[in-house]
């Protein structure tokens, strides 16, 4: 099939971008959106130009690297689906395709498709951990966690941090990457000594690096390769609230 | 120099408490004057940088990725083993030693296993206390399923996504050092040389992969934890930046690379479906507890698998080796599916996978039951190829995965370069000829959390009155140097042909004369394709863009020169282990029904190599015995 191909380029941060097409012959239904990129590289290559930067690794949708605006849609058009999981028979032959960075002033351009979301880890590292020592840990089964309790953490702690939902927010809010963090957590036994202070830490940090607040439009639920439930934004305010009113004695 | 593999005396089970009772110290107000590099941030690099700046060392953590969560690490899905007993049925210590050994096929260390095995069971105490939500029964206590080469439950899974829930919980204890001050974290940062003073492992070079600036860093001691190297295969099932530079560059700075031929083929990936393909992706191995592998009896039979009835079905598995079944190791399960493909039985488009059947068990436990336990499996199995594993047979194939080989180490996981450590999969200790499903986790998660901080204070005891090399030393001067030559050289080929090109070409030899099976005479024109094709790669090969910027075409371009360099040395490797041996089946020592033929009197070693530049590397050879396990054939049957 063919495909017309308008990508993002953009040396750094403080260069004009623009859209750039790029036809493309011969490509495979069964391809890679990725592979279709390397592709478009290899050939870029051989007539001697800068290839597109993008970042990318593990290829089956699961490290959470890649990640580019297409169609308008982090990840493009499937649901549940990142980026390198998209198949090129997902489009028609003859299609346009846009292809852009995941745009929000908390990630910022590094070249053409590859952006910074280290501010993704500073939140983490604000509080999102259970401060236990390694090789200290009680025997694994004197801690019993309701078989739905654990299964609610690990649906919460799916998330793979790609930043898509930082991405398709109006607000660029990362509420729904902080709020799986803090539910994953908040579900287990483990670590509830400081579950106060780690969600009104990472709320603040979130605020500090500049993200965006919520106002439940619910795209990143939409938009997320993981189905991270917007419920973990609920749980992250209402956890948020009671450590405020705990604090403070006065809901925020 | 004469290999020490500083096994302690004194009875297996017993050496890793004699170790620690007896090993030096370094006080805790001490430890803060003490620099420690840590190369790789996945379950090995990030434990071990958590561990020590828990420990109060400073610590430089670098990894290539945008976050250490990225780490490929990731991406294993079964499960990580412990010997718990939680089940019942018999498990122990001793009987995971066993297992390991026998499953590597008799060319591991004993004293390694059996410390990996021992210390399986504080792993999974520090991993739920992080938080990684393991999978539970209803009463709340943790479950387990099998893995191939064992007969009890031992396996811990958070659905299929363990080792993204274990690293999770490595990067979240990361990340509290990293707040804590007590780890320095440098992200897209890529080591391309390591730097040595005065016989000691003092530092490294790296490149920002930002800004391409090549960098020096100063430490006490350098920790190398990234990863395995099976990429060098092009299709494998590894992330595409999974690479052999770090230790390729160790290597040639002294540090010696065992076993390096010694790679798993997985038998359970998503088949190759077309030509610009880049990589294959693994189903996990705990989908054979439940599915059954069959091809059509009838050679070339074209009917849809659910028209093809039972008695023309070729269980083979099953047939070939009862007791194990599904569930023999995936050496042998890669071997035999190769048999039946190369016979002609092969299924799919391609012809070039086998069925892996769900019916039977979509009829005990319903679809629901199967979705509870592979349901996310079964949702890349469609992403990727377009069909429902819930109403026909999934189609999977051998693929390239883990590579046992790597840097040698001693019982302190020590390289054969003073002060220079490897840790997890770069590493080549503990899985032998063979990996055990379930293992790849555990072996990374202990050296970095328990083996590395108590073995790594032996060394720093007396680094303490050191100073730290000044990054202006000629040493450094020198290695930075010659990074900067090699990133103009590769710049200025300016020839026609793009790098994957190369890389494609390299993974084609490699995976059809050092793959599943290997020859002499396969293993001695591959070297020869090899140097051609390093040749060519040094006159031909086309990288775009500049040193001073983010090239990801320069990346891969300095990543497939040093592949190129090591897939000559895999090739040697796998020459001169003259027998069959786990994942090393020589087409020349086989028994007539096609099973492995070891040879002990002459290769129970491991095959240490030394880099001699301008030369053939020498072989250098650690003879390993065995006292606590008999050596046997090894038998699934």
């Amino acid at each position: 099939m063919k495909v017309l191909l308008k990508i993002w380029r953009q040396d750094d941060r403080d260069a004009a971008g623009k859209l750039v097409d790029y036809p493309l012959d011969d490509v495979d239904p069964d391809m890679s959106f990725l592979d279709m990129l390397d592709m478009l590289n290899e050939q870029l290559v051989r007539r001697g130009e800068r290839v597109i930067e993008f970042d990318n690794d593990c290829r089956e949708g699961i490290c959470g690297t890649c990640g580019m605006v297409i169609n308008g849609r982090p990840h493009g058009p499937l649901t549940a689906t990142t980026t390198c999981q998209l198949h090129m028979r997902t489009f028609n032959d003859g299609d346009t395709i846009v292809i852009e960075p995941f745009r929000a002033s908390s990630f910022p351009l590094i070249r053409d498709l590859k952006v910074d979301r280290s501010a993704l880890d500073r939140i983490i590292q604000s509080g999102a951990f259970i401060s236990t020592h390694i090789g200290t840990a009680p025997e694994a089964n004197s801690i019993l966690i309701a078989k739905d309790a654990a299964d609610a953490a690990f649906d919460a702690a799916t998330c793979i941090g790609c930043g898509a939902c930082v991405a398709v927010c109006k607000n660029a809010s990362a509420a729904l990457f902080t709020g799986a963090k803090v539910t994953h957590l908040s579900n287990l036994p483990q670590g509830k000594i400081e579950a106060q202070r780690r969600v009104v830490d990472m709320v603040a940090t979130m605020d500090k690096e500049g993200f965006g607040s919520c106002t439940n439009t619910e795209a990143c639920e939409a938009i997320c390769p993981q189905e991270i439930s917007t419920d973990y934004i609920a749980r992250m305010n209402w956890e948020y609230n009671a450590a405020k009113v705990r604090q403070t004695g006065k809901s925020s | 120099m004469t290999l020490d593999a500083k096994i302690p005396e004194g009875p297996v089970e017993q050496k890793w408490s004699r170790y620690q009772a007896t090993c030096k110290l370094v006080n805790a107000a001490n430890r803060k004057k003490l620099d420690v590099i840590i190369v790789g941030t996945g379950l090995a690099g990030g434990g071990a940088a958590a561990a020590l700046g828990e420990l109060g060392y400073n610590v430089k953590a670098f990894c290539f990725h945008d976050s250490p969560r990225r780490a490929h690490s990731t991406a294993a899905q079964g499960g990580v083993n412990a010997a718990k007993n939680y089940q019942n049925d018999g498990d122990n210590i001793y009987r995971m030693f066993y297992d390991t050994v026998k499953g590597g096929d008799f060319r591991s260390r004993e004293a390694n296993v059996y410390r990996m095995a021992e210390l399986s069971v504080s792993l999974i105490d520090t991993c739920v206390a992080q938080g990684v939500p393991f999978a539970r029964e209803y009463g709340g206590v943790l479950g387990n399923r099998s893995f191939g080469g064992v007969q009890v439950e031992r396996t811990f899974y958070a659905q299929g996504q363990t080792g993204q829930q274990l690293l999770l919980g490595t990067y979240s204890a990361l990340s509290r050092q990293i707040k804590a001050g007590r780890v320095t974290m440098y992200n897209r940062h890529e080591m391309l040389d390591l730097v040595i003073v005065d016989g000691q492992a003092k530092g490294i070079i790296a490149r920002d992969l930002i800004t391409g600036e090549i960098q020096r860093y100063a430490a006490h001691a350098v920790v190398l934890a990234t990863g395995g190297y099976s990429k060098i295969f092009y299709l494998s099932t590894l992330a595409l930046g999974s690479n052999a530079t770090a230790i390729w560059k160790a290597h040639k700075r002294g540090a010696y690379i065992a076993n390096p031929s010694l790679t798993q083929i997985h038998p359970t990936c998503l088949p190759q479906s077309g030509e610009r393909q880049s990589k294959l992706t693994l189903m996990s191995e705990s989908l054979r507890n439940d599915g059954r592998i069959w091809v059509p009896l009838k050679a070339g039979d074209e009917r849809s698998p659910n028209a093809i009835p039972d008695d023309e079905r070729d269980y083979y598995l099953e047939r070939r080796y009862p007791a194990f079944g599904n569930l023999t190791p995936r050496d042998i399960a890669s071997r035999a599916a190769k048999e039946r493909i190369d016979a002609g039985h092969g299924v799919g488009p391609l012809k070039n996978a086998v069925y892996l059947d769900f019916r039977d068990a979509l009829k005990e436990y319903g679809r629901d039951g199967i979705a509870g336990r592979y349901g996310n499996l079964f949702d890349m199995y469609r992403k990727i190829t377009g069909l429902d594993a819930y109403s026909e047979p999934m189609r999977i194939a051998p693929a390239a995965h883990f590579s046992m080989g790597g840097l040698w180490v001693d019982y302190e996981l020590m390289t054969s370069v003073n002060g220079l450590y490897a840790l997890g999969e770069c590493n080549f200790a503990d899985h032998g000829a063979n990996r055990l499903g379930a293992n790849s986790l555990l072996q990374a998660c202990v050296d970095g959390y328990f083996i590395i901080p108590t073995t790594i204070g032996n060394y720093l005891a007396d680094q303490r009155t050191k100073n730290l090399p000044s990054t202006d030393a000629p040493e450094f001067q020198q290695a930075a140097d010659a990074a900067e030559a090699a990133i103009r050289k590769l710049l200025n080929v300016n020839g026609g042909r793009p790098v994957d090109e190369y890389h494609r070409a390299l993974g084609a030899i490699l995976w059809d004369r050092c793959g599943i099976s290997r020859s002499p005479e396969g293993l001695q024109e591959a070297i020869i394709q090899i140097t051609e094709l390093r040749e060519d790669f040094h006159r031909n090969v086309r990288v775009t863009g500049g040193s001073h910027e983010p090239n990801n075409e320069l990346e891969k371009a300095l990543r497939i020169n040093d592949y190129l360099e090591l897939a000559e040395l895999m090739c040697r490797d796998a020459l001169s282990r003259d027998e069959s041996c786990g994942a090393h089946f020589r087409t020349d020592h086989q028994t007539e029904d096609g099973e492995a033929v070891r040879n002990d009197d002459d290769f129970a070693y491991v095959a240490a190599w030394e880099y001699t530049p301008n030369g053939t590397p020498t072989l250098h050879k650690e003879h390993l015995t065995f006292q606590d396990v008999k050596l046997t054939a090894r038998s699934y049957k």
